[in-house]
């Protein structure tokens, strides 16, 4: 209340320099200077906007498209919205006449392949029922050639089959949730979603999978990590810095320095079963398999961030003064208790900054577990590049990168409120 | 702390030992693996494993040809090539944004301050196969997928983040006073960038562009999905050598990029020193 009366006494409002009011003298130079920082930020967020957050928008926008069956098939999509798929009747000849006059549209174009594959990964057997028909087909006379019914049927059997029917009704809308539900052994059937045929489920395990193999990689990093970070916080920083090279030195190493020389330490050929050999523990018969399983991954990985999880913990520890310890210990605690009671407190911050790093880095990998993992140690990533580059289901992979990126970031947000993204320390 | 007191008991001697004993069987952990490559990669036969003759220091168990192999190999070369044409050109892009956007980040009033540094460092959070994925959807719906631009521009956005935490953290410790007094001298905010500020942070700088080199340069998951043949970088070599016929030339060029991370190392220690000492700390 006072500040008001004093600016609105017998002077006026304070002025600045210019003669304008202070307070909107300076508001304005506020304004304009976060106009400045904002227009320096702008070029890098365009930047990362485009090629970046756009990409990872297009896979999203991937993982629930499905515009090929209604672009492909137009009047069979219409002309099937009446049909009632849970009946157990064929369509009419109305739908199979749209599908003829749908059909050789799409072979002109060349198209109808493209469409078997991708409603081959709802019901396999598709993808070679449109491939025959297509054929055949492209030569109809539509004026002429009617009733279509029994001629798609005489092409082949399946089109008589009421489940690919089914198939293509259930997949006409634009939009379907169906990528996501095969990513959880899920399928989306004529009465609502069902689960998978036991053999095509694979999807729950190789998560439970990742999630296993990234928390062991976890725990033997922090049990790895923790006493060497100990000693680097407590020793003497000439010793520790020297010591430290051992641990940034693999840090900076090429990722794919460091595999390879786990694939050739590894091999059943290689140095470490060689060395078992000569001192005699195996015998040359039975030479270890350590490559190519779930063991092969996890040592290389566990080597790999290493550093990740060493880095956080001596950074905390290096903020816990030693004279606690010693104060506990004069106090009468023993060396675990004062340990356990007193220090061990005190790091928590560091071990958790470097577990969900750790977690974080793990749980997404695709390198290593591709290169020493052979079938049973893949993990999830393994799947999405599989399915992008090989299988070419572009949806699934889509939509099993979206589950993963919801993983990271709640696991990017935990790690934001713990430890705070701007505290994050590089070498 | 790392001497044991006169007082110590027997059992307080004995874990003492075995402490440093435990450690030091975690550093040959870590550091083994990437030294043994180097006597291996100098075989003389093509084993991955130390042959009786290299083993009894005979010089006819070791030879260069796997060096010989790397430096006339044409898919190495042209590998090489490839990473040594892509990496400067990304380190250039992510650190000329990255430098101007940490100096407005660093402003005292930035609104939405969070939620930009949140979208900034998301490249180094989301999976590498992810960001992979999206790239390679979205680089082809716009005709960049398979070339030199599309990978220059994929790595340039992996490194964003690693100059953005380097500068930011240098400019922590910036004196601001410096500015205002060169403005106060007539210079521009140009001038006042190149003479008084740049010259200042350039250590953070320069180990920001490290981190944005070296991510560019051992990339291989984003350049296996955005490139093509023709930009076949020296990791994505070593991996279908891995994957597929592995050859003792792999060991030849592991050394070669270990001695090449020693000298980045080298680098940036001798950097935050510089640093360090420019901002007054001591160098501990």
């Amino acid at each position: 209340m006072s500040d008001i009366t004093r600016n609105d006494g017998p002077t006026g409002p304070m002025l600045a320099a210019d003669g304008t009011p202070l307070k909107r003298s300076l508001a304005r130079s506020l304004r304009r200077q976060k106009l400045r920082a904002l227009m320096l930020i702008a070029p890098l967020l365009v930047f990362v906007l485009v090629t970046f957050i756009a990409p990872i928008a297009d896979m999203l926008f991937r993982s629930v498209e499905n515009q090929i069956v209604s672009e492909t098939l137009p009047e069979t999509v219409l002309a099937l919205r009446d049909w009632d798929a849970k009946a157990g009747s064929l369509p009419e000849e109305p739908v199979f006449a749209a599908l003829a006059a749908d059909l050789q549209a799409a072979v002109a174009a060349k198209t109808h392949t493209r469409l078997g594959s991708r409603l081959n990964y709802e019901n396999s057997g598709i993808s070679s029922l449109f491939r025959k028909s297509g054929r055949d087909v492209g030569k109809w006379d539509m004026t002429t050639d009617g009733p279509f019914r029994e001629k798609f049927i005489e092409i082949d059997k399946g089109w008589g089959d009421i489940g690919v029917w089914q198939t293509i009704k259930t997949y006409s809308p634009r939009y379907t949730p169906g990528y996501f539900l095969n990513a959880v052994d899920l399928a989306k059937g004529v009465d609502g979603i069902e689960a998978r045929a036991a053999n095509e489920r694979i999807y729950i395990t190789l998560f439970l999978r990742t999630l296993w193999m990234s928390l062991t990689i976890t725990a033997s990093c922090l049990i790895l990590g923790y006493p060497v970070a100990w000693l680097l916080a407590n020793l003497r920083a000439s010793s520790a810095n020297v010591l430290m090279i051992l641990v940034l030195l693999p840090f900076w190493t090429s990722l794919l320095v460091r595999t390879s020389a786990w694939k050739v330490l590894l091999q059943q050929q290689g140095v470490i079963n060689d060395l078992l050999v000569w001192i005699g523990l195996v015998g040359d018969a039975n030479r270890l398999v350590m490559i190519n399983n779930q063991f092969g991954t996890i040592l290389a990985m566990t080597h790999v961030l290493l550093p990740f999880m060493i880095l956080p913990l001596y950074s905390v520890m290096k903020t816990i003064p030693p004279s606690y310890l010693r104060a506990a210990k004069s106090l009468g605690a023993t060396d675990w208790t004062a340990f356990w009671r007193v220090y061990f407190p005190q790091s928590v911050p560091g071990i958790g900054a470097g577990s969900i790093l750790v977690f974080i880095i793990a749980i997404g990998y695709y390198i290593t577990p591709e290169l020493v993992g052979g079938t049973k140690g893949v993990f999830i990533s393994n799947r999405i590049a599989f399915h992008i580059s090989s299988s070419l289901n572009w949806g699934l992979g889509a939509a099993l990168g979206a589950i993963l990126l919801v993983a990271v970031l709640l696991l990017y947000w935990a790690y934001d409120k713990i430890v705070g993204i701007d505290n994050v320390k590089l070498g | 702390m790392s001497a044991i007191p006169p007082y110590a008991t027997t059992g307080q001697r004995l874990w003492h030992y075995t402490f440093r004993v435990i450690c030091g069987l975690i550093f040959f952990f870590l550091i083994a693996p990437i030294v043994v490559v180097i006597p291996l990669s100098f075989n003389a036969e093509d084993f991955f494993t130390f042959t009786p003759k290299m083993l009894a220091l005979d010089p006819e168990g070791y030879s260069l040809k796997h060096y010989r192999d790397f430096f006339t190999n044409t898919d190495w070369q042209a590998a090489l090539w490839n990473s040594v044409r892509i990496a400067p050109m990304a380190t250039l892009l992510s650190v000329s944004f990255g430098t101007l956007a940490a100096i407005g980040l660093s402003q005292s009033h930035v609104p939405f301050r969070r939620a930009i540094m949140a979208v900034l460092i998301s490249p180094m959070i989301v999976p590498l196969i992810i960001s992979a994925a999206g790239m390679y959807f979205f680089y082809s719906r716009i005709g960049l997928q398979g070339s030199y631009w599309g990978v220059v521009l994929a790595h340039a956005v992996l490194g964003i983040p690693f100059v953005i935490i380097t500068v930011t953290a240098t400019l922590v410790g910036f004196d601001r006073s410096l500015t205002r007094a060169a403005a106060n001298m007539g210079a521009g905010p140009i001038r006042t960038f190149f003479q008084v500020q740049m010259p200042l942070i350039l250590p953070g700088v320069i180990s920001g562009a490290l981190f944005a080199f070296i991510t560019s340069f051992d990339e291989v998951v984003v350049v296996l999905f955005v490139g093509s043949a023709q930009q076949k970088t020296l990791p994505w070599q070593m991996f279908i050598g891995l994957r597929e016929q592995i050859s003792p030339t792999i060991l030849a060029v592991a050394t070669v990029l270990v001695v090449f991370s020693i000298a980045l190392l080298t680098v940036l220690e001798l950097l935050r020193r510089r640093s360090e000492r420019l901002r007054g700390m001591s160098p501990s």
